[in-house]
């Protein structure tokens, strides 16, 4: 007995879990049918990009700047048994751009900004504010949640970059300035390598991807919330966990179809 | 009443889970008068209000809000209606991310093409007329229970609403704050020829600035009348409300197994 | 917050990150010294390609001209095709020499263009017919032991 119901507990959670996938598929397509409002006012979109962009730079460029510069450490260490010093630039660069810029930055996003989301939205929800907007004849999606998701999915990119290019300064900083790597080849190695389409623009694409991703779990976990402290804390865990692992799970699919030829 | 009705609600039934929560309401809210809901916590009160909105379809009856069947609109059809409608949530429900300004305009931004300098002059008007002009720049969080619940006041009137609907608007405020509010109500229902709508079980301030009053317990409606004329009726129920009596038909003990045997007591 | 307070953090956090993608694009990336957009397609067929792979280098006299494209076997020559794409700006001419070359003794592969004296310049879809391949580290250290080992044994007799 205990079998069959350790297998009906698995095959209730499955489908407990394509039901949610799959309303969170149409809240998705609702906030995209919706986003025309906030569009056309786009002081929304500006405020809520304060937020979640503004509020991120610092974890971003802070954490950027260490990752690179780790790199530059690790990188020159390895390298060296080679006698390839001179290929750090492109280490740096490439593992930035394609992997860890997007990534971590997408990460970093997950738990500042989209756990601040929800739990924004989950607090909106207990306290009546979505039921109240929705009596004044106000969709709440179009007006709380479209803004926030393109928000989200603006700064996205903007944060990966601005990671990425942090962190081949902190890169930079260690391997030129610190270990004493030569600068010209640091950086023409590097320019020679790195493919503005294949690397940079699929970087971008990655990082479109996460912020999409994040921020439509994030809205999506506080907007489904229970009204209730324990539900919006727990949904606060779960956007994190959620969007965490739908990173990763992501960033290996999309590094296989995009990099696999090369 | 000779007044024509806004609101009639006939016949509602509404089931949920299979449990029923209203059964065959009727009610008549008529235009400019100040009409009190009363009952115990969880009696469907607040259900009844989420009716009138639209928010919920009914099992069998209607709400009929000036003239339309609430329940055969489309999405469209009913956010209109729901713009000649307010209502004041239990804790206000302002928004939290708005200074107090923003928040009385914010559907004066959503649903009208007013230039930034009307709404000003609206906004600083509806604030005034709660006493609040002072208060614009403060943030939802700086205010107290009951200032709060004269903002979310000046903003369910901000486009002048013919319906109001006021779920526990005496809910956890101070006497003072209480007072005030009751007057406001009355007050700005007069001065807009709104129809209001109180879901209330504070009695005692209720019974002083309303017109008429609906007693429902279980679903139902026990007692209707005006003030006077409940405060004079004896029937148990409604005495047992009023005068806030502990035990009476409404139980003091939740039901459950015997007393004795829930204590293993050997008869 | 004032609204333009809010507006002025916001577009310095859209300019910074554009700003952070510019000089990705620019000082990372090759946007900067090689337009990708501009170019014609020629291929060529090797007999061994070594560890030559797509978006190798592609170079004439040093100088970075294009990329490889895509690399498959033909099965009728048993003879790898090499696909290039070459910028516009550089022509050459029909006589061009393509060869596999190496960067240092264990770097990264990449085609070296060396132009013939014709008249006539490659166009789009042409094939590149002289080639050489790649040399293959183990084929030119086999080639130096036999040659060695037919030499007169010198070491050994002094």
């Amino acid at each position: 007995m205990a079998v069959v119901k350790t297998i009906s507990a698995i095959g209730h959670r499955i489908v407990d879990t394509v039901w949610r996938i799959g309303v969170a598929a149409r809240f998705f397509f609702l906030t995209l049918l919706y986003s025309g409002n906030c569009l056309r006012r786009f002081h929304l979109v500006i405020k809520e990009l304060f937020s979640t962009g503004v509020m991120s730079l610092i974890i971003i460029i802070v954490a950027g700047l260490f990752v690179g510069m780790v790199l530059g450490l690790q990188g020159y260490e390895t390298l060296k048994r080679y006698g390839s010093e001179s290929a750090l630039g492109v280490m740096v660069a490439l593992g930035l751009v394609r992997e860890l810029g997007p990534v971590m930055a997408a990460l970093l996003f997950a738990s500042r900004a989209g756990s601040a989301m929800t739990a924004e939205i989950g607090l909106m929800k207990a306290t009546e504010q979505i039921s109240a907007m929705e009596m004044m004849a106000v969709n709440p999606i179009a007006r709380i949640v479209a803004p926030r998701f393109w928000a989200g999915v603006i700064s996205m990119p903007l944060l990966a970059a601005l990671f990425s290019a942090v962190g081949i300064f902190g890169g930079y900083l260690v391997g030129v300035v610190q270990i004493g790597v030569d600068e010209g080849s640091f950086w023409s190695q590097m320019q020679a390598a790195v493919d503005f389409r294949e690397d940079i623009m699929n970087g971008i694409i990655k990082s479109v991807v996460f912020g999409t991703v994040v921020t439509v779990i994030a809205l999506f976990e506080g907007f489904d919330a229970p009204p209730t402290a324990e539900g919006v804390s727990g949904a606060t865990t779960r956007t994190v966990v959620t969007s965490s692992l739908a990173i990763l799970m992501l960033d290996f699919v999309l590094t296989a179809i995009m990099f696999r030829g090369a | 009443m000779p007044a024509p009705a806004l609101v009639e609600i006939r016949d509602l039934n509404f089931t949920y889970d299979k449990r029923p929560v209203l059964q065959g309401i009727n009610m008549t809210f008529p235009k400019g008068k100040l009409v009190a809901i009363m009952g115990l916590s969880g009696c469907g009160k607040t259900t009844l209000l989420r009716h009138i909105g639209g928010a919920l379809k009914p099992t069998r009856g209607y709400v009929k809000f000036d003239g339309q069947v609430m329940h055969e609109l489309d999405a469209k059809g009913l956010y209109l209606m729901r713009r000649k409608m307010g209502m004041l949530f239990q804790f206000g429900a302002l928004f939290t991310d708005m200074s107090v300004y923003d928040n009385v305009a914010f559907q004066m931004r959503e649903h009208t093409d007013l230039s930034e300098e009307m709404i000003h002059n609206l906004v600083v008007m509806k604030l005034n007329a709660v006493g609040l002009r002072g208060a614009q720049h403060m943030m939802p969080s700086e205010l107290s229970g009951g200032m709060a619940r004269r903002v979310a006041l000046a903003r369910t009137m901000a486009l002048d609403p013919m319906l109001v609907m006021y779920d526990e608007p005496f809910a956890g405020l101070d006497p003072i704050s209480m007072t005030v509010i009751g007057d406001l109500i009355r007050s700005l229902n007069d001065a807009l020829g709104a129809t209001s709508i109180i879901v209330t079980h504070d009695i005692q301030e209720s019974l002083k600035i309303v017109d008429y009053v609906y007693f429902m317990a279980n679903g139902v409606i026990v007692a209707e009348g005006t003030p006077d004329e409940l405060r004079a009726c004896d029937t148990d129920f409604v005495r047992q409300f009023v005068h806030g009596e502990m035990d009476g038909p409404v139980p003091f003990h939740y039901p459950g197994v015997d007393y004795r045997q829930a204590l293993n007591l050997r008869a | 917050m004032e609204r333009t307070t809010l507006d002025l953090w916001v577009g310095m956090f859209v300019v910074a990150g554009i700003g952070a993608l510019v000089m990705l694009a620019m000082k990372v990336g090759n946007l900067g010294t090689y337009n990708v957009s501009e170019t014609y397609q020629v291929h060529a067929y090797f007999s061994n390609i070594g560890g030559l792979k797509p978006k190798a280098s592609i170079r004439s006299a040093g100088v970075l001209v294009g990329r490889v494209t895509s690399i498959s076997l033909d099965t009728e020559r048993y003879e790898a095709n090499v696909v290039m794409s070459v910028d516009k700006r550089y022509q050459f001419p029909k006589d061009t020499f393509a060869n596999i070359l190496t960067s240092g003794l264990l770097g990264e592969q990449y085609i070296g263009l060396v132009p013939g004296g014709e008249t006539e310049m490659i166009k789009d879809g042409d094939l590149l017919k002289q080639t050489q391949s790649a040399m293959v580290l183990e084929d030119l250290i086999s080639k130096f032991m036999y040659s060695k080992a037919s030499e007169p044994a010198k070491e050994e007799s002094k």
